[in-house]
């Protein structure tokens, strides 16, 4: 009699603790409706990246093959990290995970989560050094998501007819600029360290410069055979940084200033030049479109004219979750995101911000000034994907170090110096050998 | 009628209780402690002793918050004190809107501090935000709030007290009003006067809600982090950064060992700070 108390006691804790954690995975499932002959497909995002292409094909997908596709959103950023590592971690992945490629999709583990899509057919016509950057131990897993994207200096084409300036091909060229601008009482240079992620772009977007002048260094760096704060390439980053903040070229109040503030000086033309992502160029688009066409870019210069180039951004991927049940369908979802379809349809619902990393699709010709601006560069070759892109690391606090350096708290070297200490801790979490 | 049936039957209403308490406290605690000292995915880990413990006091950027974790505790703790006495006292009189005033003070306290924390950082914008513009119309140059690394941390202790006090001031008027009637007729007979009356019989008086709100107020302090966040993510760089914050950084980042070492050491430290704080306030009550 007692017994079976006990039983009933500890039965109805463990059902009370199973219903609870039901709770949490369910509404990723049963939002879409049960018929079994229709197929729906979760995927994950995040807030940040441009919606309106992949709605766009997911309607595509859903008219040819009836798969509905149902989007959960994520916060950008490490924030989002944290989501989607927990996600994986608790198996409760959506179907489609939509994750930066690089050293960041190498921290998933990949292998253990994503379905491997070396084999398909739809991976043929994806440029190779895209799938460089999503790939582990020989296996490709994910499909380009985006257009990829340039880190480079946005700057304000109608600023720069009106005070005389030509696009500088030299860090001192710029420099030169930055002092005019300065004089004529506009910001030379906007800072918005209140989204901090922003203040890394002077030093990531010198990669090109770096491995123009030491081609070596991501594979020594990863091997722990080179240092940022030794090697004088790498370290000429942080240096451009700290000047920048030295010579006083940045809004009096850019710790306070957002990304969404610094969109609006330099699409106005307050601020001149921002050293940024090519999101910069949608962004704009959607608040003040008719300024759109005043903003162009050119590249992080270095010391010298003919080695300029661009430092790219090869765009988030989507990975299809090992563990769903739809990995078919997801499949076929992708099959149709990166065919000529696809792609079409993709351009027809938003403009892209930069050329897509599929080999033989044209871009129109009404694509935005800034991106004509880049072409040049892609179809000589002068790009170099970022760092983070060729070697696995990246220290998670390279940001608030990049504030402390254009903040003038750290000099270049220190904060280098701080930023190879970062490291190591990734580093040591990956497992890489050397450290 | 004390047998073993009895009591045994008394103990099983304990069990549930009892399985929910060590599923999601004690067992938790006890894995934490393990997996500080691995190298730990999530769903793979390797043991290796004491390193992330060397890791997180070795490093400049981790151990930054040490410092900072404890001026935040003992200023927030201080003003709340001080303040909340003070108001306790005000606001324990016969004052005509005394319901009102006690309202309006403890009115922050119901806020959720990430709210509060987004507003602050908004009135605190060296040039838009309303608490410069309110010094500028009066002549004077307001500072960087947050943006200045010497005053960034004291700029969210403040904001924190603003929030918190209010819990402090109702504990003290608690206190004070627990305070007998006989004490202060003495006083009459005496002829002390208001001063006597404060720090003669209202401050020893009030002694255990004084500690009360200085341990809640101290621990509140050390394992603070989501008005930080809110406000100024732990920078510029890492000037406001506190171990809490700290450590949600290197959990972000996906260093779980390296983390949960981090929040072994805030347990240790706020064990260390808390236990003989509360003994030695303990010691020092006076019975009514």
């Amino acid at each position: 009699m007692r017994k079976k108390k006990i039983f009933s006691l500890l039965g109805s804790t463990v059902l009370m603790a199973g219903l609870l954690s039901a709770c949490g995975s369910e509404e990723g499932s049963s939002a879409g409706g049960g018929s079994s002959e229709q197929t729906t497909l979760t995927l994950l995002r995040d807030t940040q990246s441009s919606q309106e292409g992949m709605n766009a094909v997911a309607k595509l997908v859903e008219e040819k093959y009836g798969i509905k596709t149902e989007f959960e959103t994520r916060p950008g950023g490490t924030e989002g990290d944290n989501i989607v590592k927990t996600r994986l971690a608790t198996g409760d992945m959506a179907d489609i995970a939509f994750y930066n490629s690089g050293s960041l999709m190498q921290a998933l583990n990949p292998e253990k989560n994503f379905v491997d899509l070396t084999n398909e057919p739809f991976m043929e016509n994806v440029m190779d050094s895209f799938k460089e950057t999503v790939t582990a131990n020989g296996k490709v897993y994910g499909a380009p998501a985006l257009p990829v994207s340039v880190g480079g200096w946005f700057y304000n084409k109608k600023v720069y007819k009106e005070l005389g300036l030509s696009v500088p091909k030299t860090w001192d060229e710029l420099m030169a600029n930055n002092e005019k601008i300065k004089k004529s009482g506009k910001t030379a240079v906007i800072g918005s360290y209140k989204d901090t992620w922003t203040s890394q772009l002077i030093v990531l977007a010198d990669n090109h410069n770096v491995i123009a002048e030491d081609p070596s260094f991501p594979e020594e760096y990863t091997a722990n055979k080179a240092k940022m704060a030794t090697t004088p390439a790498a370290l000429k980053s942080f240096e451009k940084l700290q000047e920048v903040h030295d010579k006083g070229y940045m809004n009096e109040d850019f710790l306070a200033t957002t990304y969404d503030n610094a969109l609006k000086m330099l699409a106005e033309g307050t601020g001149v030049h921002y050293p940024m992502l090519s999101q910069v160029i949608p962004s704009i688009e959607k608040n003040y479109p008719e300024l759109v066409e005043d903003i162009g870019v050119f590249p992080q210069p270095g010391d010298s004219a003919e080695k300029n180039g661009f430092t790219v951004w090869m765009p988030a991927a989507f990975y299809v979750n090992k563990n769903s049940e739809n990995v078919d369908a997801a499949k076929k979802w992708l099959e149709v995101y990166l065919s000529q379809e696809g792609i079409e349809t993709y351009l027809s619902a938003t403009k892209p911000e930069g050329p897509f990393a599929v080999e033989g699709v044209e871009l129109p010709d009404d694509v935005y000034g800034a991106v004509k601006d880049m072409m040049p560069y892609f179809d000589s070759g002068k790009t170099t994907p970022a760092l983070e892109f060729l070697s696995p690391i990246k220290g998670p606090n390279l940001q608030q170090i990049t504030t402390e350096v254009g903040s003038g708290i750290k000099s270049a070297k220190e904060g280098a110096k701080s930023y190879d200490t970062d490291v190591e801790k990734q580093a040591k979490q990956l497992g890489l050998e050397g450290w | 009628m004390n047998t073993l049936t009895n009591r045994s039957y008394t103990n099983l209403f304990l069990l549930p209780a009892g399985i929910v308490y060590f599923v999601f406290f004690l067992l938790p605690t006890i894995l934490s402690f393990f997996f500080s000292m691995t190298w730990w995915t999530l769903t793979d880990w390797k043991f290796i002793g004491l390193e992330n413990f060397k890791t997180f006091l070795s490093e400049e950027s981790l151990n930054i918050g040490f410092k900072n974790t404890i001026i935040y505790a003992v200023v927030t703790c201080a003003l709340k004190v001080i303040l909340g006495l003070l108001l306790g006292v005000f606001l324990s009189s016969r004052l005509r809107t005394v319901g009102f005033i006690r309202s309006m003070v403890f009115f922050p306290t119901l806020l959720s501090t990430v709210a509060v924390g987004i507003a602050f950082s908004t009135l605190m914008h060296p040039s838009q935000g309303m608490i410069n513009a309110a010094l500028a119309a009066i002549g004077i140059a307001g500072p960087d709030w947050l943006g200045d690394i010497q005053i960034a941390l004291l700029s969210v202790a403040l904001v924190d007290v603003w929030k918190g006090v209010g819990l402090a001031t109702v504990i003290f008027i608690a206190g004070i009003m627990s305070i007998p009637e006989d004490y202060y007729e003495a006083l009459m007979i005496d002829g002390g006067n208001t001063w006597n009356k404060f720090w003669n019989i209202i401050v020893p008086l009030s002694r255990p809600a004084m500690n009360t709100v200085i341990i809640l107020a101290f621990i509140g302090g050390l394992r603070s982090f989501d008005l930080v966040w809110a406000m100024t993510k732990g920078g510029p760089g890492f000037s406001t950064d506190l171990i809490a914050s700290i450590i949600y950084k290197q959990y972000q980042a996906g260093f779980y060992g390296l983390s949960t070492a981090g929040n072994v050491i805030l347990f240790i430290l706020v064990s260390l700070l808390a236990f003989p704080l509360y003994a030695y306030l303990n010691r020092k009550e006076v019975d009514l």
